[in-house]
Formats: structure tokens, sequence, C-alpha cells
């Protein structure tokens, strides 16, 4: 028999000593953390499943948990079709496409403080353009005082920031669409909505498997823009889970309960993924029959 | 079904100034009801705009498009009720390939018992009739090009069906079995088919009509033995055959022709020899010869190569640069590199050119 050759790890190697050092070594600190109770850099105690038991009954963290869920829903529900509309109705070719290509993504070279700071000041009554202009129309407007305002001037900020991203992803899909696609269409005698249902839809699967996945993940993780915007407030009405975790680790200093909550956090993101992901592949590419694998 | 009539002239650019500004230079052409047609040329030629221009695709610089008479120039596609297959099959990924046949009706409004009725007619024609609940994504590059093909076929009234080198990604043992059937349906239904393709054989086999283009010119429209036996343009000549036809310089002079260099009694019919400037005749006709037999040449064999069912023998006439192929059968004595041959190139097949245009 040929005796196996083991050089091959010798070439995986460097990728895993990468690999352990900057994420296995971490998440095993954490899940370190999440077992034990840090009295004092000296006294540690062993407390087995304690943490996780607590968190998931603590009413704050299930608040917190639930207007993340919430808010990525609304992100997704109101980024993707404007994204996609947006890349429909973007000029083709020419210099028009590239000026508008340009002028789309400058929200995204933005850094995310930033953006909590244009906000903020963009919603004041006195001095912001959107908070001024709605105060002159009689319209209550205040982000620090009501929570729906707080809310929807969250959504409204994430919206105008990453919008462009599924607008970019989609235009690319599209232009990869060859021509003979919409002449057999236009042949065929189909509509302008038959052409985006059976052909655009179809062949942007893929980029928005992407643009849904990358979405979703960011807009669950979701911390500096609502920090500098509102603080989690007013109450804890914009307080989503990350700034939950960062209150509960750096501000009190919880650190079992903070590491076991991370583990769960990191669990229902990959949950969730992993549940879109086997979704968006299976939908509109299921045999009518289901009999039909010939 | 109708009968096409082009009279037009097509540029991308605007204000085309020279020859080369025009994907097709001013042509005048017609295809008959119930013809089968190929537009037969090299990569950049034009015949994909032409065909686009028929389909409606693109709409000629000048000149118009009619269809039984009536102008189309300015209609959509759909309005004039082609049918086109694309080089790559298209299909709608989501559809089943019955949805994919019913599409073209469904949005055409027609009730649903006759777009049943007529599906179900198509598949069977096509063989496609097992595989009608099947997502159509799912389906090898062959079947696919049958559904694209039956979006057209579906429309009982369509005026013509173009085909732009629909068998491009087909494997070859399908390709025949696929040009087979385009055949027969043709024969069964008397459509009006357009085909363009770059390959010969394909062009030759599928078409009644074969219009040779080059460079946005059509060069000749014709049957398979008319640009076999008669190339209208030398390119003609080049272009249809494996290999393409012997072309030699040729001069009148006063008792006869001289061939380079040689020279030849004036061959029957003598005018248009004694004026042309080129001499065509393909290796399917040049024979060996005695020496100094009439319309004979010497020549000295550079090659001789097995083909299989024949020998090419690429031979340059003496005392000049001239080569001449001649495609021998087998069952003769075939020379030897570096003999020395005649060759008989003068006879009831040759054809004369003068400024590239056979003379008659």
């Amino acid at each position: 028999m040929k005796p196996v050759n083991q050089k091959a790890w010798l070439l995986i190697l460097p990728v895993v000593l990468c690999v352990a050092f900057s994420a296995i070594l971490p998440l095993m600190t954490v899940v370190n953390y999440s077992v034990q109770d840090i009295i004092s850099p000296e006294r540690r105690v062993f407390v087995g499943t304690e943490w996780f038991k607590s968190v998931m009954r603590d009413d704050d963290l299930q608040g917190a948990l639930g207007r993340q869920i919430v808010f990525s829903l609304a992100v997704l529900l109101v980024e993707i079709p404007l994204g996609i509309a947006l890349a429909l109705a973007m000029p083709a070719k020419g210099w028009r496409s590239s000026a508008v290509l340009v002028l789309i993504s400058i929200s995204l070279l933005i850094p995310w403080n930033v953006v909590g700071t244009i906000w903020q000041i963009f919603g004041r009554s006195d001095i912001g353009l959107l908070g001024a202009s709605l105060k002159a129309l009689g319209i209550e407007y205040s982000y620090t005082g009501n929570a729906t305002h707080a809310w929807l001037t969250v959504l409204l900020m994430d919206v105008w920031h990453w919008t462009p991203l599924v607008a970019l992803l989609c235009f690319a899909g599209l232009r990869a669409i060859p021509d003979a696609y919409y002449q057999a269409a236009s042949i065929d005698g189909a509509s302008k909505f038959a052409v985006f249902r059976y052909i655009q839809l179809p062949k942007l699967r893929g980029v928005l498997m992407i643009a849904v996945l990358l979405r979703f993940m960011d807009s669950f993780m979701i911390y500096t823009e609502p920090f500098v915007l509102t603080g989690g407030g007013p109450g804890n009405a914009t307080t989503f889970l990350s700034q939950y975790l960062t209150q509960k680790a750096v501000g009190q200093f919880d650190l079992g309960p903070a590491a076991a909550f991370s583990l769960i956090y990191f669990l229902i993101i990959l949950l969730l993924c992993f549940i879109l992901y086997n979704w968006m592949q299976r939908v509109g590419t299921a045999d009518k029959t289901g009999a039909g694998h010939g | 079904m109708a009968r096409i009539e082009l009279d037009l002239a097509h540029a991308y650019k605007a204000n085309p100034q020279r020859d080369e500004d025009y994907a097709l230079l001013p042509l005048k052409m017609s295809f008959a009801d119930g013809g089968a047609y190929a537009l037969l040329g090299p990569s950049g030629c034009g015949k994909t705009t032409m065909l686009n221009i028929i389909s409606g695709l693109v709409t000629p610089s000048q000149g118009s498009v009619k269809f039984d008479g009536q102008d189309v120039t300015r209609l959509s596609p759909q309005q004039r009720n082609i049918a086109q297959v694309f080089q790559f099959p298209v299909i709608y990924d989501t559809m089943t390939v019955a949805e994919n046949l019913a599409f073209p009706l469904k949005n055409r409004g027609v009730a649903p018992d006759r777009i049943k009725l007529r599906v179900g007619q198509v598949a069977e024609m096509l063989e496609l009739s097992a595989q009608l609940d099947q997502r159509a994504a799912g389906l090898a590059a062959d079947a696919k090009q049958k559904i694209s093909l039956g979006r057209g076929l579906v429309r009982e009234d369509v005026s013509a069906v173009l085909f732009d080198e629909p068998l491009t990604v087909i494997d070859p043992h399908l390709k025949w079995q696929l040009r087979r059937k385009l055949k027969q349906i043709h024969h069964e239904l008397k459509l009006t088919l357009v085909y363009v393709t770059h390959d010969q054989v394909e062009a030759l086999t599928f078409a009644e009509q074969v219009v040779v283009m080059t460079r946005g010119r059509a060069v000749q429209m014709g049957s398979a033995s008319d640009l076999f036996e008669r190339p209208q343009h030398t390119f003609v000549g080049h272009f249809i055959g494996s290999p393409g036809m012997n072309f030699l310089p040729v001069r009148g002079v006063a008792d006869g022709i001289e061939v380079a260099g040689h020279r030849l009694a004036k061959p029957r019919g003598g005018r248009p020899a004694a004026e042309a400037d080129m001499l065509g005749v393909r290796p399917e006709y040049v024979t060996l010869a005695a020496a100094h037999d009439l319309g004979a040449v010497p020549a000295t064999v550079m090659q001789a190569q097995d083909i299989g069912t024949y020998w090419l023998l690429v031979t340059q006439v003496a005392g000049s640069e001239s080569i001449v192929r001649a495609r021998l059968s087998p069952e003769q004595a075939i020379p030897k590199t570096g003999d020395a041959v005649w060759l008989a190139i003068v006879g009831e097949h040759t054809c004369f050119y003068r400024n590239e245009e056979l003379m008659e």
C-alpha cells in the first residue's frame, strides 16, 4: 500500500496558527469566562451553566433581543426591495452610470460614528435640516424624547447608510444578465413586470442572498450608530443586543454573564444565517411535481 | 408565415463615410415564404446584424424591411411576430418546461385550453413530452435549446423562425440530431427559417439557399451546388469547400491565356477567359494529366497528405509562387513530395474572375 503523504499538514499550518490566534483562542477565553464567576483576579469559581440560565431569564436581555429581531427584519424589508428598485432605476451604461455609482456609494465610505453624528445633527429641531423642516411643518419630532421617533430615526439612518450596498450588488447582478434574455423576452411578448419576475429576479438570486446575509448580520450586530445618535434611549427604546452586551461587560464588569450571552448571541446569528441561506437556496428552484429528477 | 424583403444598409456609428463604417453595406434581398435560408460568413461579417434587423431587435439606419409587402421597419419583434433562437439557450429558470413553452401564449392572452393543446403538440414534435413538468433550468443544453425553439413554434401564426448560431453549445453528436429535427420541422410546418452560422457544413446541410457574407456584404445567394460550382465572388470560392478553391492569376494573350507564366489554349466560350485576371478551380476538379495535355500546367509536389477518404496534394506551379491543391482519389497512384507532375486546371468546372467577381 502506498504510504499516505502527511506533508500537506505543513502547508495548512500557517492558516491554522493565524486562525487559532485571531479567532479560536479569543473564543475559548469567552467560553472560559462564561462558566466561571470571577470575583477578583485571584479568586474565581466554576459555576457551570449558571450564567447561561440567568441571562436567559434576564428581562432586559429578552427586550433587547426582541427589539433586535424587529429592527433587523425592518432593515431587510425596507433595504432589499429599495435596493432592487434603485438598481433597476440606475442608468446601465455611459457617464451617467459611473456618476450615479459614485454618488450612491458615498454613504458607504463614511465611518460608522460619523454617520451617527451626521444624523444626530440632521435630526436636531433647532439646527438640523430634518428636525427643523419637520418642526416647520408642525410635526413634534424628537428622537431623544419620543421612543417611536428614535426608532424610526435609527431605521432611517441605517436605510440611508446601507441601501446603496444592496443597490450596488443588484446593479452588478443585473449587468451580468446576457442581452439575449431581454431579446427573447421581447420576442415572447413579456411585459416589464414579467421580465422582472421571470428573468431579473431569478438571476439576482445569488447577489440577493449575499445582500440579505450581509445586511442581516450587520444589522443584527449594529452598535455604533444608535450609540452615537440616541445612546440607546429614550429609556432603552433603541438599546440593541450589542449595546446591551457592552453595558454588561464594560459598564458593569459582569464578565461571566456577558461571556455567556456573547456565545448565545453568536449561536443566534449562526442559526438565523443558516436558516436564511437554506431558505434562499431553495426558493424558486423546486420542481413543480416534486418527482421530476430525470 | 411571410415573404421577407430587405432593401437596406446599417451602420452602428452615426454618419458612416467609408465602407468600413458600415456593419451592412447597402443590399437588396428577399427570402421566399416557407424557405430555409442560411446566412454564412466569418465572425464580424454582419450576419447577426442582418438577423437582428429581420427580427426587429436592430432598426436599420437606412432602408426598409418588408414582410409580405408590408413595411415593418419600425415594428418591434413582438409586433412582427417572429421567433428567434439564440446562440446560448435562453430559458426561464424558475419555470417548468411546460410553463416555458406556454409563456409566449400566456403573454398574448390565449385561452388556457388552447395553450395546453399547443404546448402538448409542440412538446410532442420536439420530443419534450416526458420532461414537461420538470424545471427547465436542470436540463442539458440541447433540451434547453429545444425549449427556446419550442417557444417560437407554439405560436401558429409566427412569421419566421430565426436562428443565431443555435448549435454552438451543443455536443457534436447531438448537433446532427437537432439539425435533423429542424429540417423535419421545416418540412412539416413550412415555416420561413433563417439560420446564421459560420460553419459551412451546417449551412449547406440545413438550408435550401445559402447567403454568403463577408465584411458587411452579401456576396452570393444560392444553393449548395451553386456555391460550389459557380462561386460569384472569390471569397465564396475561398470560404466554401475544404480546402477552398484554387486561385491563379491569368491573363489573355493572342492565341490563348497565360496562367502563372504558362501558355494554355483558350477554353471553350473564350471571352471571359480572355478578359479575366484570376482563374478559379476547385481541388476536386484538379486532375493529374500527361505532360503538355490541354489545359494542364507543370508543378512540383510540396506535400502529399492522406486525409482518409482522399489524398490532398499541395503543389507549386513551376516557375511561379502559385499553389494548387488537388483532391485525389486513393485508388490512383499518388505522386510523392518533390515529384514533378502535370495538373489539368482548365476545364468545364473552371471559373474566371475579374476584380474578384465571376465572369459569365
